[in-house]
């Protein structure tokens, strides 16, 4: 069903072009309407959106687990701002770079991790996440350990008219768009599809004939080079970067932002982005208007948690796929109570966390 | 002479506290591994649940000052306790979901009891007093601290315990019929459900030992435990994460060399969680089954 629904997705069709007009109209309204500081996020969101298409790729599509993506962010991260601050490269060419280069990583953990699956790759890249801090503490000449490094603001380029935030926000959004195009292209093309027959089954997927170690290196290699642009962009934004932001908490919050948009879909990641971001402010905020344990005294991490859990829990598909039965079930009610019309198990997008967790196991079978 | 002397005594010295801490790392390590035998998952939130017992601890030691002792063993019913609630609460509901849901679930856990103590506890450093002298003994010409001794003696009662609770108890031979052979137990009347409350309330309270002996020796906040869980994991795979004698031999290895890493490489403290990465890796791609563990079979 799944292979389906991508064959059918791949084409261009109204469903995405709407999405699409609202999503750039949204994107150019928001640094005209609101202040620096929102700017400043919402910057920051367009940062995650990147890292979390490439995790949605790994973890949503090929099926493989990655608690470790913080650390392509941080070879992404470093790329950036040592050539800056050290050599006083151009930061707009730092970016690709640091993309490569986090790439180039991204394949070399891919290939000890084809031998590992399910949960010991889990336990893999939660010692990767836990490992980035001290190791770039351990080399401080080279990065400048905990003090960090500062890098000089971004300022806009060609005499644009443009605050410092508002410029930010477009270069990152930009970069965020020119990327979402390649995923959203990779997940209808042969390799998607390879990825989701891996995740939904790997014998299967073999008996077919699709090669599983190079698809599955393929998949942490880009998923690393979208991590490492998002670790450039983040060092560009926030001009210091240190040894302490790339702590467990960055690997996880890419994971959440993940589950919670939507593994396995299209549009998840944009959502993610938006409540990674988002989310921490808010609890701050409601810590501030005493709303009792609504607010849990502004830790973010309970929130996620809890969120974390109802969503796994109604809505394995996350945000994502809530927006999508919502879009459905106004489809239906519109057209009466005739029944499904046909197209409408076209407009079906894969869940693809769903149709995993009808897996019979092998085990189960057997007996 | 006096030299080589002194080397091999500091190195002696350096295995000991290496045994100790691994013995630490050891009682998570077989934490993890009941609940891995019991659900096919690693626990996440093990290493802060441990971290939420020890803080339990600490407030029954202050504010109730209670002796130690009996905060001890009150912390661990408590800790076991609340292992059943999570479980029933917040795992149950997930039973039989695939391996991505259930680690999500475990890392939202995770998220949750550290916010928690966050919120309770606070993020200053707070000093856990050991209940053992500071004070060293020398045993064959080896200075030994009793701290580490008492960590050893607590960890062999604790292993003791459990294994004895698997091994001669109805209800440890139930868990563990229930752990390999679900399917069959339940047609035997074990209730299977239950049984996996119970590892994880009995994962808890192993857990929350190690969190009261590694409190000492690091100070108590909400993220002392993730280094430990590293290692515990590191532990686990090495032993083999299905084998519970394996995980404490796992443990007491890695603890020695990361003792030695620490203290022997330059910029060995560092060095220590790259180096559990490593041991990791290394396991897992040369020897995947660890060195106690079956090798996986799968029916296709």
């Amino acid at each position: 069903m799944t292979a389906t629904g991508a064959l059918n997705s791949s084409r261009l069709r109204a469903s995405t072009i709407f999405p699409a007009l609202v999503a750039l109209v949204v994107l150019f309204g928001i640094p005209l309407t609101t202040d620096s500081f929102q700017t400043f996020q919402f910057a920051n969101v367009a940062v995650f959106v990147v890292a979390i298409l490439g995790l949605n790729l790994l973890t949503g599509y090929s099926g493989q687990i990655s608690l470790g993506n913080g650390a392509f962010m941080a070879i992404g991260g470093y790329t950036t701002a040592l050539l800056v601050a050290r050599l006083g490269v151009p930061y707009a060419l730092t970016i690709p770079l640091s993309g490569l280069l986090a790439a180039a990583a991204g394949v070399m953990i891919g290939i000890p991790a084809l031998r590992l699956r399910g949960i010991y790759l889990a336990l893999a890249t939660f010692a990767l996440a836990l490992a980035v801090t001290p190791v770039l503490n351990n080399f401080d000449s080279f990065t400048g350990g905990h003090a960090g490094l500062n890098l000089n603001p971004a300022a806009p380029p060609f005499g644009l008219d443009l605050s410092n935030e508002q410029w930010l926000y477009f270069l990152c959004w930009a970069v965020a768009a020119i990327l979402f195009l390649p995923a959203r292209l990779l997940i209808g093309s042969r390799t998607g599809r390879a990825w989701m027959a891996i995740r939904d089954g790997e014998t299967a997927a073999t008996a077919n004939g699709i090669s599983i170690s190079f698809y599955k290196t393929l998949a942490f290699g880009i998923s690393a080079f979208y991590a490492g642009v998002a670790g450039s962009l983040q060092a560009v934004v926030l001009a210091y970067i240190n040894p302490d932001s790339y702590s467990l908490t960055l690997s996880l919050s890419l994971l959440i932002g993940a589950v919670v948009g939507g593994l396995g879909s299209v549009w998840g990641p944009v959502l993610g982005g938006l409540v990674v971001v988002w989310l921490p402010y808010l609890a701050e905020r409601a810590a501030g208007l005493h709303l009792g344990p609504l607010s849990f005294g502004g830790k973010p991490d309970i929130g996620f948690g809890i969120l974390l859990l109802v969503l796994m829990y109604f809505a394995p598909a996350g945000l994502a796929g809530l927006a999508g039965r919502a879009w459905r079930w106004y489809r239906r009610l519109r057209r009466g109570s005739g029944g499904p019309a046909d197209g409408e198990s076209e407009m079906v997008e894969p869940e693809p966390v769903e149709t995993a967790e009808r897996q019979v196991e092998p085990d189960q079978m057997s007996t | 002479m006096l030299l080589a002397a002194s080397v091999i005594q500091s190195f002696a010295q350096q295995v000991v506290s290496g045994v100790a801490s691994g013995a630490i790392y050891a009682s998570l390590a077989l934490a993890l591994v009941l609940i891995y035998r019991a659900m096919d998952v690693a626990n996440f939130a093990q290493g802060e649940m441990a971290m939420f017992a020890t803080f339990v601890a600490y407030t029954l030691i202050t504010q109730f000052h209670l002796p130690y002792l009996l905060a001890f063993v009150l912390t661990i019913l408590l800790a076991f306790a609340g292992g059943v609630i999570v479980e029933r609460a917040f795992v149950r509901p997930f039973e039989g979901a695939p391996v991505l849901t259930l680690v999500i679930v475990t890392l939202a856990l995770f998220s949750i009891v550290n916010g928690l103590a966050g919120l309770i506890w606070g993020y200053v450093f707070k000093t856990f007093d050991s209940p053992f002298p500071a004070r060293s003994v020398q045993v064959g010409g080896v200075f030994v601290g009793i701290q580490d001794l008492g960590v050893i003696a607590v960890t062999l009662v604790v292993l003791a315990v459990v294994f004895s609770f698997f091994r001669y108890t109805r209800l440890g031979l139930a868990m563990r019929a229930a752990a390999l052979y679900p399917e069959s137990s339940r047609l035997l009347g074990v209730r299977t459900s239950r049984m996996l409350a119970l590892g994880w309330g009995l994962a808890a309270a192993v857990g929350a030992v190690s969190g009261m002996m590694v409190a000492p020796i690091v100070f108590l906040d909400p993220n002392m435990m993730q280094p430990v869980l590293l290692f515990a994991f590191a532990a686990a795979v090495l032993g083999g994460i299905e084998s519970p004698v394996g995980s404490v031999i796992g443990g007491v290895i890695v603890g020695v060399l990361l003792a030695l890493v620490g203290t022997y490489l330059p910029g060995g403290q560092n060095l220590r969680i790259p180096f559990g990465l490593i041991v990791i890796v290394a396991v897992l791609l040369f020897r995947p089954a660890g060195l106690f563990g079956r090798r996986e079979m799968k029916r296709v």
